[in-house]
């Protein structure tokens, strides 16, 4: 149910074909003709660039001038201006009055809080278990994890309803949040994670006499922070993001979470457009902090050709 | 021995097992179950065999959900296998300052479906920004209707998904291109390539699986769309219910006083069975790839 990832997502399945193909000995400098562009290309570059990043953050910026526009200024553009003529923070406050939107970002947080617990521990136990631990019937859970793969979350969505639902957790936050708190691909991404530990580390430590929890805590964990980093931070956006299941389980408007109460602030409010603004910017900007903290660890693994979608 | 007591794998898999059994294998079986009956949000559940597959094959508004599918791929497969590459191709070199264009043509697919379909709700909106510019320019009198057509509404939710998607795909292509080698590019440099002649031959060629793969990828996210269709015609799914997706039907039907669990579940199946061809793909992909 994450919107960021889709199962099966790998880059560099093309390292195998391409050819290695050296028709010069290595060098350590590259050459200088071939490398550096001619300043007139860097300029063509960068206007692309620029280009690009107004038609990307174009309507971002226009909703956030929306929503700082006063209740006087004419927000419906015959002559459209992106600085607000009298900016006031008001329609923020204004969003509180016509739905309790602190209340649905703390139910957002609150959902997303136990996916990440979840998704943290359960995945992390399972993961070190089918990487590490030799045991009868391994293969056949692995087959099972894995073949869940192919069954895209919006198949069983109508039958997990009914179940969340006998377990008497429709219309609750545990119910939204209960389905996706050990999710399938993350198991397989620790399971991958821990695999790559190197075998000689076990080893030693199997001959010092470690047992299993202390070469889970001691050895394993400290090598696949870097995925464990990277499944909290898209457990979070795919919680804080997610429509669709939440939308099903949950009836009360005290319960929603952000995305479904936004879409029924536009559903009762739709006339006054700075209220929606404001309400998708407190829904927006949260998401843009946190990626911009993590986004380090994110494009390290681009350049080195293996990031996981 | 890896370990003393033969429970303790099954000890620490056991809660990802446990939710593997209760959340994810027991509904797939439980949807094939609920198929076959006529179970309400509030009562039924009596067996009715074939009954809700009859009605899969009359249902003029399925008929329109899958042609907007067929749509929604036919428009996404290539502007999305190439937009992104050339986007790529424009972010690939180190110059300064490239980590925040990175990031930014990044920020639409964190955002969430629901937030971006409000905001493009708002730009397409009758006085919304483009109609605002296209009145000024004098391009169009009247409004043009981008969410109150039928075909229009189904457009303007495609335009906002390759807009959402762009940056996704690009990550994909930018991991890629770093596996291209640098040696080839400078031997065809060598060898007097101009740097168009060098896409052709160096970076298409070592781009192509990754355009496979991504051409699967978008295959299967055509045919599960929901948040964009949905937020973008208030829960209606435009004039008529036309602009309805297999979710937003699987969705409709999952809830209220004329939901229907059981069509709503061989709904699913359809979907599951739609899907299930480029999501096997995808698996023998990755593992060639693995």
């Amino acid at each position: 149910m994450t919107t960021a990832r889709e199962p099966g997502t790998t880059a560099g399945t093309e390292r195998a074909r391409t050819k290695p193909v050296r028709t010069k000995p290595a060098r350590t400098k590259p050459a200088r003709g071939f490398n550096t562009p001619s300043p007139a290309r860097t300029a063509a570059r960068y206007l692309l660039l620029v280009l690009v990043l107004l038609l990307v953050t174009g309507p971002f910026l226009w909703q956030l001038s929306t929503s700082l526009k006063g209740a006087t200024e004419d927000v419906y553009s015959r002559t459209p201006s992106f600085l607000p003529d009298h900016p006031t923070i008001g329609n923020y406050g204004q969003v509180a009055d016509a739905i309790p939107v602190w209340t649905y970002a703390l139910n957002s947080v609150i959902v997303a809080a136990v996916c990440i617990t979840g998704n943290v521990v359960g995945c992390t136990l399972a993961g070190f278990a089918l990487a590490r631990l030799r045991f009868r019937g391994a293969k056949l859970v692995l087959g099972l994890f894995l073949a869940t793969l192919v069954l895209p979350g919006e198949v069983t969505i109508v039958s997990q309803y009914v179940l969340v639902r006998g377990l008497g957790l429709a219309d609750n936050l545990l119910g939204v949040s209960l389905p996706g708190a050990i999710a399938m691909l993350n198991v397989l991404l620790m399971r991958t994670a821990f695999a790559a530990v190197p075998a000689e580390l076990d080893q030693a430590a199997l001959v010092d006499g470690a047992g299993v929890w202390q070469r889970l805590w001691h050895i394993g964990l400290p090598n696949v922070r870097g995925m464990l980093s990277v499944i909290v931070i898209f457990t979070f956006i795919g919680a804080w993001d997610d429509f669709l299941w939440p939308l099903i389980v949950l009836n009360d408007p005290q319960k929603y979470t952000l995305t479904v109460g936004l879409q029924y602030l536009d559903g009762t409010f739709s006339a006054n457009p700075r209220l929606i603004a404001a309400g998708t910017m407190i829904a927006f900007l949260p998401i843009v902090v946190v990626f911009a903290l993590c986004q380090r660890f994110f494009f390290k693994g681009v350049e080195e050709g293996a990031v996981k979608g | 021995m890896t370990h003393r007591r033969w429970f303790t794998p099954w000890l620490l898999a056991g809660p990802a097992i446990l939710w593997l059994a209760v959340f994810n294998l027991w509904p797939a079986v439980n949807t094939v179950i609920l198929s076959f009956t006529n179970a309400k949000p509030i009562g039924g559940g009596r067996f009715t065999g074939l009954e809700n597959y009859g009605r899969l094959l009359d249902d003029a508004q399925l008929a329109d959900a899958l042609l907007n599918s067929i749509v929604f791929m036919l428009v996404c497969l290539p502007l999305l296998t190439v937009l992104p590459l050339l986007l790529a191709l424009l972010v690939q070199r180190r110059i300064p300052g490239i980590t925040f264009f990175r990031t930014a043509f990044y920020t639409p697919v964190i955002a969430s479906a629901v937030v971006v379909a409000l905001i493009w709700g708002w730009v397409l909106d009758d006085r919304g920004l483009v109609n605002g510019l296209l009145g000024q320019s004098g391009l169009s009198r009247s409004p043009v209707p981008f969410l109150t057509d039928r075909w229009l509404l189904l457009f303007s939710a495609i335009a906002l998904t390759v807009w959402k998607g762009l940056g996704y795909y690009m990550v994909i292509y930018l991991s890629a291109l770093a596996n291209v080698p640098r040696e080839l590019h400078e031997a065809a440099a060598v060898d007097g390539a101009g740097p168009l002649s060098r896409f052709r031959h160096v970076t298409l060629p070592g781009v192509r699986p990754t355009m496979v793969l991504i051409s699967a990828l978008i295959s299967v996210s055509s045919l599960r769309v929901f948040s964009e269709l949905y937020v973008l015609s208030n829960g209606l799914g435009g004039p008529g219910g036309r602009d309805m997706s297999v979710v937003m039907l699987i969705q409709m039907y999952s809830r209220g006083f004329n939901g229907h669990l059981g069509y709503a579940s061989a709904l699913s199946l359809l979907l599951f069975v739609v899907t299930l061809g480029p999501m096997l793909f995808l698996l023998r992909l990755n593992r060639k790839a693995a």
